[in-house]
């Protein structure tokens, strides 16, 4: 039972690396651009909340209306101003601009907000648990989270291939010069993607600071949770990138049960393992 | 009858300033204190970390962020060898590379699954995947790292100022060495191919290179030159843990930012970026974090409007070459155009 | 007698890079008038095409459509002022059904009397597959769909850059027989064209292009076989 217990725990953070993940395989999906400052900006959605509860005096889960719109402004003026000028056909550019953002991001909020370790506080709701089954709990936050990840990529489901904007990222991945024939400014659409991708950021943002311990130096590696959910899963298909979420969350709470030093590891090797035996991922839809 | 000339007036005048460069540098423990000494050393491993990084990314496209994980990787077998084997730690130092380039095999055999950008964060994870094994050796110190033995130390050389003048001039030897090597390469039949590389890897393929076979040998030639590279860095701090032996920042940030200022894809970048970094660090010392900060925002800029970085400005504008590495065809009659 | 042309080229180059791929080369074409354009390969056709479109921008010269300028303009602004190019070789997003396809050249919102109702009436076998994925269809489909695709954005120029490559004559004659159907709500209409036969029967006014520069141009019915092998051929 007690291993049922951490698996389930596994399946729930899972969730929320899917959401790490969805933004970015969105960005990756439409414009063929990987974004290095992904988890350092799902940091600063921790600290816009932190900055939002303190100064106006609601709970996160309420912020989220003021940080969602912040963050989605934020990555449509980053993508027209900044990123749209480095897509292209050389790989050089794009990368090591989000390198720099990353550092940039990173100790900008050291600056700002010194290297003290914070924690959002959502009130009674964290301590609230559920039982499922005789000796099964579950807290009713990571319940709630993981339902927000899957209405999600639920909903980015439905935009992409569902509206008429959906339809724009589609037809602009397939081939920008003639959607530009066809009147799309892909400038905009790119935009519109990674501001669409910066909401997602916003929500999973707030999540993580409820959860766990935040500091400027978390981002790297939630980049790379994200990162390895998107190639266990697949690339080009999202409810594979939750089972690779899920996969990765499961792995680390295994080996976090044998050794707390090996959770990390653990996670990583089975990532390793999945790109060495299949490299594609475990649910496909396009190639890299 | 033509042949290939690599020379032009300003590389011969380059290769003069580099001589004579070099015999001022070999001196340095003569005319120069302490304190430059190690400045100096620290100048020069950065220029081999990044002309190590700059022939991975820059001509053979291959955009590492993981680098620190031979580095971190040559200053753990520096320790490991020096500690519990007992080896002198210059041997060590020199035992480092085969080790690196071999670890550097299965870990490209991985890596090469993965492309562009998401090849840049596998080799994240590798780093990542080092370090917390590395936390996990208790016998070199486990998460709060190890301070080298004295015995070790003193096994180098017998007092301090011979010890500094040791690694300094191991530094000045191993920075030489791995430049040597690089532009040896880049001269040779290899060479040819990774700058067709790296100036359109499409066409080079299609045209017979074996891009995948070639990309793989620089790799694993990049990790066994940056293990060294490491091992020494950390003989000269005298104490290693997983967080400063596997630090992304010192170890890819700023030879990054080195190699993108400096100019990539050139040889002359990264010595130019090296300068540049340091001349900016000791004014910018007071700003802390903010120096990090500068460093991405010019990183940022140089990208975005002077890609190809200083060296490659001066270059285009005044056609000078510091190395003589361009290949030029020279028939009977002068005809120019360099290749 | 002299309309306002509908579209003027007045004496453009073009450039890729350091190649010039056209000369001095100047069109005109009034409403509801059919123009081909006919050459060998490489004469140049599909750079007018894209010029005119707004993808590449004349080094010399310049272009006016209903009386403004192009000059400048973002590459998607031509579809919004009235211009649509169906592409050599169809190019339709693969990603997309056919029916998402057809909407997409709709999004502009240029008002008009071309609605996916109107396409389905012209070209009923796309309504049988609006669903599919657009690869799955076969050539002259594709084809059709891409003609759809640009008349949904009710286009008052429609660019048409070698309908008939690769498809087999019939079907090429299934899709010209539309053309007056097209045409009916006062489309003008610019076909390329290698099949110079079918070129003449759909035009009122041919220009030939041989190696950049326009070696002859005049009626349909007016030009002679030999001089238009003569301009051809560069002969």
């Amino acid at each position: 039972m007690q291993w049922l217990n951490i698996i389930l725990q596994g399946v729930l953070i899972g969730g929320l690396y899917a959401m790490f993940a969805a933004g970015l395989s969105l960005i990756f999906g439409v414009m063929r651009l990987v974004n290095i400052a992904h988890g350092d900006l799902i940091v600063l959605a921790a600290y816009i909340s932190l900055m939002v509860t303190q100064s106006v005096g609601i709970d996160p889960l309420t912020s989220l209306l003021i940080v969602v719109p912040a963050m989605a402004l934020l990555g449509y003026a980053l993508q027209h101003g900044l990123l749209n000028r480095t897509l292209g056909d050389d790989l050089l550019p794009p990368l090591l601009v989000t390198f720099g953002l990353s550092i940039i991001i990173q100790n900008g909020l050291l600056e700002f907000f010194t290297a003290d370790s914070r924690r959002l506080q959502a009130g009674s709701i964290e301590i609230e648990t559920f039982r499922l089954a005789q000796g099964l709990f579950v807290g009713a936050l990571p319940l709630i989270q993981f339902a927000v990840a899957i209405l999600v990529i639920a909903g980015l489901q439905v935009v992409f291939y569902r509206t008429a904007l959906g339809r724009a990222f589609r037809a602009t991945s397939d081939d920008q010069s003639v959607a530009q024939l066809m009147g799309l400014d892909t400038r905009h659409v790119f935009a519109m993607a990674m501001a669409l991708s910066l909401a997602v950021i916003a929500i999973a943002g707030v999540f993580l600071a409820i959860r766990t311990n935040f500091d400027p130096a978390i981002g790297p590696a939630r980049l790379i949770f994200g990162f390895e959910a998107v190639i266990i899963g697949g690339l080009g298909n999202m409810w594979g990138t939750l089972a690779g979420g899920i996969i990765l969350g499961v792995s680390q709470a295994i080996g976090a049960q044998i050794d707390p030093g090996w959770q990390l590891l653990a996670g990583h090797i089975v990532f390793l393992a999945i790109l060495a035996v299949r490299p594609q991922g475990l649910f496909p839809r396009i190639s890299g | 009858m033509s042949r290939v000339e690599h020379a032009t007036r300003s590389s011969r005048i380059g290769v003069v300033v580099v001589a004579a460069s070099l015999i001022v540098l070999a001196l340095a423990p003569f005319w120069g204190d302490r304190q430059t000494l190690r400045l100096l050393a620290e100048m020069l491993t950065f220029v081999a970390l990044a002309s190590l990084w700059n022939l991975l990314a820059g001509y053979a496209g291959l955009v590492s962020v993981g680098q620190q994980a031979f580095v971190g990787l040559g200053g753990y077998l520096l320790f490991a060898l020096a500690m519990l084997l007992d080896v002198h730690p210059v041997a060590a130092i020199l035992i480092a590379g085969p080790i690196g380039a071999l670890v550097a095999i299965p870990v490209a055999a991985l890596m090469f699954r993965l492309r562009g950008a998401y090849f840049a964060i596998g080799t994240w994870v590798i780093a990542e995947v080092f370090r917390l094994l590395a936390s996990q050796i208790s016998a070199l110190g486990g998460g709060s790292g190890i301070s080298l033995p004295a015995s070790v130390v003193i096994a180098m050389a017998p007092t301090r100022q011979a010890r500094e003048f040791e690694i300094y001039w191991l530094a000045l030897a191993l920075t030489v060495a791995i430049l040597g090597a690089i532009v040896a390469l880049l001269r040779s039949r290899h060479g040819l191919a990774l700058t067709a590389i790296r100036d359109n890897e499409l066409t080079a393929q299609s045209n017979g290179i074996d891009v995948w076979r070639i990309k793989f040998i620089v790799y694993v030639l990049t990790a066994f030159g940056t293990a060294m590279i490491g091992a020494l860095i950390f003989l000269q701090k005298l104490r290693i843990s997983p967080d400063t032996a596997f630090s992304v920042n010192d170890w890819t940030a700023f030879v990054i930012f080195i190699t993108v200022i400096g100019g990539i894809g050139k040889i002359e970048g990264p010595i130019i970026g090296t300068i540049i970094f340091f001349v900016l660090r000791q004014t910018l010392a007071d700003l802390g974090s903010l120096y990090l900060l500068v460093m991405g925002a010019v990183a940022i800029v140089v990208m975005l409007w002077a890609p190809k970085g200083l060296w490659g400005v001066i270059s285009e504008r005044l056609g000078w070459q510091a190395l003589p590495l361009h290949r030029r065809l020279v028939t009977g009659k002068e005809t120019g155009g360099k290749l | 007698m002299p309309e306002t042309p509908l579209l003027e080229v007045k004496a453009i180059d073009a450039f890729y890079g350091d190649f010039q791929a056209l000369f001095d080369v100047s069109l005109s074409i009034a409403p509801r008038q059919v123009v081909a354009v006919i050459g060998a390969n490489g004469a140049g056709k599909s750079t007018l095409l894209k010029s005119i479109a707004g993808l590449m921008h004349p080094h010399r010269g310049e272009i006016l459509f209903e009386g403004r300028p192009t000059a400048g303009a973002p590459a998607f602004d031509a579809l919004r002022r009235g211009i649509a190019l169906v592409p050599e070789g169809r190019r339709l997003f693969p990603s997309l059904t056919v029916e998402e396809n057809l909407l997409i050249g709709g999004q502009s919102g240029r008002p008009g009397p071309w609605t996916l109702a109107r396409v389905y009436e012209l070209f009923p076998v796309l309504a049988e597959r609006r669903n599919l994925p657009a690869p799955s269809l076969s050539g002259g489909q594709q084809q059709m769909a891409a003609i759809g695709r640009a008349l949904m954005a009710n286009p008052g120029l429609l660019l048409c850059d070698e309908i008939s490559l690769g498809l087999a004559p019939i079907v090429v004659r299934d899709i010209y027989a539309r053309l007056p159907q097209i045409m009916a709500e006062g489309l003008s209409l610019i076909i390329v064209e290698q099949d110079i036969a079918q070129a003449l029967r759909a035009s009122n006014h041919v220009y030939c292009l041989q190696e950049g520069r326009i070696a002859l141009q005049g009626s349909a019915n007016q030009l002679s076989r030999e001089s238009i092998s003569a301009a051809y051929f560069g002969v």
